[in-house]
């Protein structure tokens, strides 16, 4: 071999001719049985552990539910709901008890649940505007917030069908005649509060009009701060979902009894909605939802069958 | 003289043979021309006359581009919403900027305009390209007369009709041009058509006698002259036209016109008038568009988007009622939507219109149905595709240095679904190079070397022998498998010594008469005689290679440039001629030194294809007049005298023994002519030459007739038709790989069957069937009663018959091959008897058309495509097979020694026919997989996102939200998911290169069309189903209500879209791994890449301003991320989307395996090298069942071996039933 033959020889090892020949080393896994067995065991073995683990975080989880939409109306009151909660010269205070019934550790976190609340519907979703909740009313381009955006000509802060709906029963906890400390700072996302609410930005002109949809904001206190706004205007996926409301940071024992007043001002009885109070601990993996581990525990198994059934028929009928 | 090629279209008569039978012009007189069509005056040498009307022609600038600056925009816009699905999105983004719209406008239209500005990208190159070749032609220098008599340099889009231009010698012309002189006296000049026509021979054209003193410079300062003449037209051999010069009008015919992008050979100089320029010239007039060409899959794919379509349409009018009836029912309930604040779109007292105005919305928003990206990723995938096939080095010819090109990308996939090769022969399978192999003078045969056919034979006569054997021996197939094998190594170690062959066009060998040493054999004046029929006979012309010192020659045909060759290395070297001698340097005389001899011709009577002969009349340098013929030995026997019969005997049985060598073979014979006896029948045929009628042709005819007779015959020559290299071999993987090859040539049958022979199209044992018109009784006796009517039921008969030989035919390994002739056809291909035809031709292994036309070409090959509906692949190399090339549904040109006109009509070219092997079985096999996955991978994915948000929708009470965020979904198709397809249309490999070869019968995968069938493409689109079901209904109940951090916190619409978004990267990603057998470093860039990249982006946007990632601000670092929930249920939803298809592809692989599953677990396991054993047996398994090529010869013969063997079993066995064993 000369030099310059091998010199060409190099050249045609390298990358580039590699490539354009469409030679380029490559990895060409083949799902031999053996493989398939092994990839079908070990997702098993991955799954299963994981899903029971899964299943223990949320089992540790305790979870109280109460539903107080059609208890808080007083029984002269419950033929005709919405009038009811309409009438802002009715008292609406109401109370529940709540038993717990096993051992919450703090903290233990509230959250109001609504059902049949399309808070994903398009129309209301888009009723927003993001740059006047940072910049305020010095903000003009609000045409998104239709038909919330100007009262008596008169820029609304915050603008939106989605403020401007806001949810507005409140909760006061007792037990044993103590009230329970409510923590409601921090509920709402850190980032939410620092770089989507104004800090200067405070609520101007907010359910002046006739039409009052639901809660007030305190106009001295800049929307960075109105954790409540701030939660609810981050829209839920679904028609049915939880908010945070606050935090209880004491433990409650197993068989107490906590004492809820509450304020059932937000109308749901015009479409039929459900309210909720909750109660509710949570793991490192969140709240109560049994479903993921048992999915894990599913996918799992059924891998591990597959690995069996394949194993078998492989042994059956070898090649 | 056999010839291998077609001119039909080609007038000989206007070419230099004729040249002597040409009547003058003069005695013809002008045209009389008048009316519509004729109406073009051109002014000579005064081009001034041209500018203005009515004498204002086109300019010499050509121009094929299909935009220029101002319109490129309006047309390729045009061009690029001129298909359905971007017409649509163009909707969709106009929908987008109104309030109808899902989505913000940027996120609609930034994909679109990515899109369509990719291909309208793509077409700008392409078109600059075709601007810059432009260009070059237009700035090519030409000497135009510019007054006064000087000539100076113009480009050649400022030459003007009326110019008088000069072109030298290897120059192409400039416009189409009336030849006025030449550097010759005689005005004459070589022509070289190749660009035009294909063909490599030169043409002489000559000027008027008139114009003749025009032969320099000066003599054009005071010319002047007028042409009329016929308006551009696209026909190459026809022109009419008058010229008045000196007040006189002269005729003008073909063979005064020089044609534009032809080249002038051989001649110093010329100067012509330009009469057609740039797009008026006959050339340009005749650039036809190639028709346009898509694929199967490519028209099965718009069936699969008319399914989306519809889909599209049914959940978008589900979606559109679903929310007239909520608006209508519910929304007026829902305060917190404000209901009362009507408008169109929430108008719940007009149910129908919020209906139908979210019917639009909707139609946005399932719109990911519809892969946007789908066309122009396939356009990038082929282009890619196409260089692979442009760069591969394998498919690279050395000698021409021509590396194999895919000219359209539109169909690299189609290659792979190939179902039957029709093939051209001259050029195609045989080099269209003859060799002068052998010669019988006066009844001795002479020459030693070997045919191919010959060698093939005596290979096959060994294998037979050693396969004997190995029956005895072993008696195991296992033998024959490796016999084969020894057989490739034989054949092409041949090819190799046939590399070294040192003169081209002669491989004779034989020291008898070589070296002069025939001086000293007994008949040496009959050899003398024989070699200088050989160098005086024909109609070529004789080139000085100056380097060498030797002459080559441009000759009309291949056989004839064979001759003049062999009569050069025999001692008789032609090296001038004039119109009127030929002059041959004789080396061995008897006088032992060379000596120059010039020989007068006094006629020459030239070769047509019915006359099947040639003949001149010469007288030597002792005046004696010679007739020297050559032609079809069946011609020569009938003219032969009583007395010039003496080798007939002899020749006649070489002649036979050269026919089944197959060579072509042509016999010399001569004729001694008085004075008297010539000159009486010169006048006649001077008569007859000058008789001006639609019968002078028959005239001449009976005239030349009268003289080739009382022949004496001198002997017979033999010359191989060369096959090309590795032919017989990619014949025989092609029909390994199930592949129908039909040939069609232009060649007579009996050359046609010698060449199916050797490429092993025919053999020994299979029946052939002949299909002809012209039965023997009828065509003497009948002749004029034979109606059309008879022949047609005659050849129905005949085909009828042989059909029913194939149906009782009961042996399985039976072969049959199909031969039928251009005349035959010519009615096999009528509208009542094609389908009889083609289901005869259908059930045959091997069909030879022979003696068929271009436009028969053409017609074959429709109806093969259209009566089976399976693809076809024509490949050819010459102008004969444009029309073939382009109605076939790929079309291959041979880009060898013949012009360009095929591989410019075809939409892949190779350098050689061998190549086409790699091209099918290779790349074809890969193009097709990879597309057919890719596409079916397409639709996946775009279901498995699009159903997403179709589900989501029942949750929103229809009112067209989305759950994801714009970015997302704008991300989606161009960049989070695009790249890993690409690699997986481009680099995917089921199987190397070399396996692909090695198992010729995976590419029936193809044909079968076992990807891309409806079943798989349903059942990717039932996994895609199944895919969106599963990321939607697991995200939305693990996120259902609960909180899913620790904190507390529960997920907003942001953090659920953004989680089942990452699902739908990972499960999408995932999948298309699960789909690649073959990962280089790139596929896992672009797959995990990919993943990555969606992390990476999400990571960006959560840092951009909240005003603009909204909701999506710092998502990840501060919400998801830290989740747990959000990475298991990521991985158990991708898991599970996947665990079907992996179960499926296991179970499949390892129960149901497809040829490629095994070959990929033997390659896997090492197998090949281990157990060789195995290996072989496989791929023996895994050949196609074949009837033709070499490999099916081997088997017939083992076959018959078997037979012979057991019948000796059996008799033995009966006489003596104790056999020891």
């Amino acid at each position: 071999m000369t030099n310059t033959d091998r010199e060409r020889h190099r050249e045609r090892e390298t990358a580039f001719y590699l490539f354009t020949q469409q030679r380029l080393p490559a990895c060409k896994p083949v799902l031999t049985p053996a493989w398939v067995i092994t990839i079908f065991l070990f997702t098993g073995f991955i799954f299963i552990p994981v899903g029971l683990v899964t299943l223990r975080a949320s089992r540790s989880v305790v979870e109280i539910v109460e539903r107080y939409d059609t208890e808080c109306v007083p029984e002269p009151f419950r033929i005709d709901k919405v009038s009811y909660v309409q009438d802002d010269s009715i008292p609406k205070n109401c109370s529940l008890s709540l038993k717990v019934r096993k051992y919450m550790k703090a903290p233990i976190y509230i959250y109001y649940q609504l059902d049949n609340y399309y808070q994903n519907h398009r129309r209301y979703v888009k009723s927003r505007s993001d740059r006047q909740l940072l910049h305020g009313w010095k903000y003009h381009a609000t045409s998104s917030c239709q038909p919330v955006e100007f009262n008596n000509n008169q820029p609304i802060v915050p603008c939106g069908l989605i403020a401007w709906s806001l949810f507005n029963d409140t909760f006061t906890f007792i037990r044993e005649r103590a009230e329970l400390k409510v923590n409601r700072k921090n509920i709402a996302w850190k980032s939410d509060r620092d770089h989507k609410f104004g800090k200067t930005v405070y609520p101007f002109n907010f359910q002046n009009g006739t039409l009052i949809g639901g809660g007030k904001l305190n106009p001295r206190i800049p929307l960075s701060d109105q954790e409540d706004l701030i939660v609810w205007m981050r829209t839920s996926a679904l028609p049915s979902f939880r908010k945070l409301y606050g935090r209880i940071e004491e433990d409650l024992d197993a068989d107490d009894v906590v004492v809820v007043h509450l304020m059932n001002n937000y109308n749901t009885y015009g479409f039929g909605g459900k309210k909720k109070l909750v109660l509710s601990t949570s793991s490192w993996l969140g709240g109560k939802n049994d479903f993921l581990g048992l999915a894990c525990v599913f996918v799992g198994s059924s891998s591990v069958i597959l690995a069996i059934v394949f194993m078998l028929l492989h042994l059956k009928s070898r090649r | 003289m056999a010839r291998g090629r077609i001119r039909a279209r080609l007038r000989r008569s206007h070419l230099y043979t004729f040249s002597c039978l040409r009547p003058s012009a003069a005695e013809e007189g002008p045209h009389s021309i008048e009316g519509p069509g004729y109406s073009r005056i051109v002014h000579c040498n005064q081009p001034l006359m041209h500018n203005k009307k009515p004498f204002k022609y086109r300019s010499n600038y050509i121009s094929t581009t299909k935009y220029n600056f101002v319109t490129f925009l309006p047309k390729a816009l045009y061009e690029q919403f001129h298909r359905v699905a971007n017409l649509y999105f163009l909707g969709t983004a106009i929908i987008s900027v109104t309030p109808l719209s899902p989505f913000s406008a940027v996120s609609m239209i930034a994909p679109l305009a990515f899109v369509v500005g990719l291909s309208m990208a793509k077409e700008a190159l392409e078109d600059w390209r075709r601007f810059m070749q432009d260009m070059k032609v237009n700035t090519r220098k030409v000497k135009v007369h510019k007054e006064d008599g000087i000539f100076g340099n113009k480009t050649w889009q400022k030459v003007q009709v009326g110019d008088v231009v000069k072109v030298e010698k290897d120059q192409f012309f400039p416009a189409d041009l009336l030849l006025l002189s030449s550097s010759y006296e005689d005005g004459i000049c070589y022509v070289e058509t190749m660009n035009l026509d294909g063909e490599t021979n030169l043409k002489v054209k000559r000027a008027l006698e008139v114009t003749l003193s025009l032969d320099e410079d000066e003599a054009f300062k005071n010319f002047t002259g007028t042409i009329t003449c016929e308006d551009p037209n696209p026909s190459l051999y026809t022109f009419v036209g008058n010229f008045e010069y000196d007040r006189q009008v002269y005729a003008l015919d073909p063979s005064q016109i020089l044609l534009r992008d032809s080249k002038l050979r051989n001649t110093t100089f010329v100067y012509g008038i330009a009469i057609f320029a740039g797009h008026d010239s006959k050339v340009m007039q005749n650039a036809t568009k190639s028709p346009s060409k898509r694929s199967r899959i490519e028209r099965k794919m718009d069936y699969i988007i008319y399914v989306l379509f519809s889909l599209l349409l049914m959940i978008s009018l589900i979606s559109s009622i679903g929310f007239a009836v909520k608006t209508k029912f519910y929304m007026p309930d829902w305060w917190y939507l404000q209901p009362q604040h009507t408008d169109d779109y929430y108008n719940p007292e007009k149910p129908v219109l919020s209906g139908v105005s979210h019917l639009v919305t909707a139609l946005v928003l399932y719109g990911y149905l519809i892969p946007i990206s789908l066309y122009v990723s396939i356009e990038v995938v082929k282009v890619l595709q196409a260089s692979f096939i442009n760069q591969d080095i394998q498919m690279y010819d050395e000698e021409t240095g021509n590396p194999a090109q895919a000219r359209t990308s539109n169909l690299n996939e189609e290659l792979g679904q190939v179902d039957t090769i029709l093939s051209d022969k001259t050029g195609t399978l045989t080099c269209n190079q003859m060799d002068f192999l052998k010669c019988s003078i006066a009844g001795t045969a002479y020459g030693v070397c070997s045919s191919e056919v010959e060698l093939a034979a005596a290979q096959q006569m060994a294998i037979d022998l050693e396969d004997q054997d190995a029956e005895r021996s072993t008696g195991s197939r296992q033998k024959g498998k490796q016999q084969e094998i020894e057989l490739e190594t034989v054949v092409t170690s041949r090819d190799e010594k046939d590399h070294k062959s040192p003169i081209k066009g002669f491989s004779f060998e034989d020291s008898r008469i070589m070296k002069g040493n025939w001086l000293r054999e007994p008949n040496a004046d009959v050899i003398m005689l024989f070699f200088r029929i050989l160098a005086i006979c024909h109609t070529a012309i004789p080139e000085l290679n100056e380097e060498t010192g030797s002459y080559t020659y441009e000759a009309e045909s291949p056989d004839e440039g064979a001759f003049l060759v062999a009569a050069r290395e025999f001692g008789f070297e032609f090296f001038k001629r004039t119109q009127s001698g030929v002059f041959v340097r004789e080396r061995y005389s008897v006088a032992g030194q060379p000596i120059d001899r010039e020989f007068k011709i006094l006629n020459m009577l030239e070769f047509t294809s019915k006359r099947k002969r040639m003949t001149v009349i010469v007288r030597d340098e002792d005046g004696q007049i010679l007739l020297l013929c050559k032609g079809a030995d069946s011609i020569i026997f009938d003219r032969l005298s009583k007395n010039g019969r003496l080798y007939e005997e002899d020749t006649n049985k070489h002649l036979n023994e050269y026919g089944e060598a197959g060579l072509r073979t042509l016999a010399l014979a001569y004729r001694k002519l008085e004075e008297s006896e010539y000159s009486a029948w010169n006048n006649e045929f001077q008569k007859a030459k000058t008789s001006i009628g639609a019968d002078r042709e028959t005239l001449l005819e009976n005239v030349a007739e009268m003289m080739e007779r009382d022949l004496i015959l001198i002997g017979a020559t033999a010359v191989e038709d060369k096959l090309q290299k590795g032919v017989p071999q990619c014949i025989d993987k092609l029909a390994q790989a199930g592949l129908k090859i039909w040939v069609l040539t232009g060649d007579k049958m009996e050359t046609a069957i010698n060449i199916g022979y050797a490429c092993s199209l025919l053999r020994q044992g299979m029946k052939q069937i002949c299909i002809t018109a012209n039965s023997s009784d009828a065509k003497e006796t009948l002749s004029l009663f034979v109606t059309v009517q008879v022949v047609k039921e005659n050849i129905l008969m005949q085909i009828t018959n042989a059909s029913q030989m194939i149906k009782l035919e009961n042996d399985p390994h039976a072969a049959f091959a199909l031969i039928i002739d251009g005349k035959t056809l010519a009615y096999a291909l009528e509208d009542d008897m094609k389908q009889q035809f083609l289901g005869l031709a259908v059930d045959c292994a091997s069909v030879i058309c022979c003696r068929v036309s271009p436009k028969q070409k053409a017609l074959v090959t429709r109806l093969v495509k259209e009566g089976t509906g399976k693809t076809t692949l024509a490949i050819g190399d010459g102008a004969n097979d444009v029309g073939m090339i382009q109605e076939a549904d790929i079309g291959v040109g041979i880009s060898g020694v013949e012009g360009m006109q095929a591989v410019m009509a075809s939409d892949f070219s190779v350098a050689q026919f061998r190549f086409l092997e790699r091209l099918l079985v290779v790349h074809g096999h890969w193009c097709y997989k990879r597309i057919a996955q890719m596409v079916c991978y397409f639709f996946y994915k775009n279901i498995a996102f699009g159903l997403t948000l179709f589900y989501f929708e029942a949750f929103t009470g229809f009112s067209g939200q989305s759950v994801y965020d714009d970015w997302y979904m704008l991300l989606f198709n161009v960049v989070l998911t695009s790249l890993p397809v690409i690699s997986l249309g481009v680099f995917e490999q089921d199987v190397s290169s070399e396996v692909c070869l090695q198992f010729p019968a995976l590419y029936q995968q193809g044909p079968r069309n076992l990807f891309f069938d409806w079943y798989r493409i349903l059942g990717w689109m039932g996994n895609g189903l199944y895919s969106s079901l599963i990321i939607f209904f697991l995200n939305i109940i693990i996120f259902y209500d609960q909180a899913f951090r620790s904190g507390g916190q529960t997920a907003d619409m942001a953090a659920l879209g953004t989680t089942m978004f990452t699902c739908i990267i990972w499960a999408l990603n995932c999948q298309i791994a699960l789909t690649m057998s073959h990962f280089t470093w790139i596929q896992h860039l672009f797959i995990w890449g990919s993943i990555g990249t969606w992390y990476l982006f999400l990571f960006v946007y959560g840092m951009l301003s909240p005003t603009i990632s909204g909701n999506a601000y710092q998502i990840l670092v501060e919400a998801l991320a830290p989740a747990p929930i959000y990475w298991s249920a990521t991985l158990l939803v991708t898991v599970a989307c996947n665990l079907p298809y992996m179960a499926h592809i296991c179970f499949q692989r390892c129960f149901h395996p497809m040829d490629h599953h095994i070959i990929q677990e033997i390659k896997y396991y090492k197998k090949d090298v281990e157990d060789q054993r195995m290996w072989s047996r496989e791929r023996s398994k895994a050949r196609q069942k074949t009837k033709i090529g070499f490999t099916a010869r081997v088997d017939a013969k083992i076959r018959q071996l078997r037979g012979k063997l057991q019948r000796k079993h059996t008799s033995l066995e009966m006489h003596s039933p104790v056999t020891p064993s």
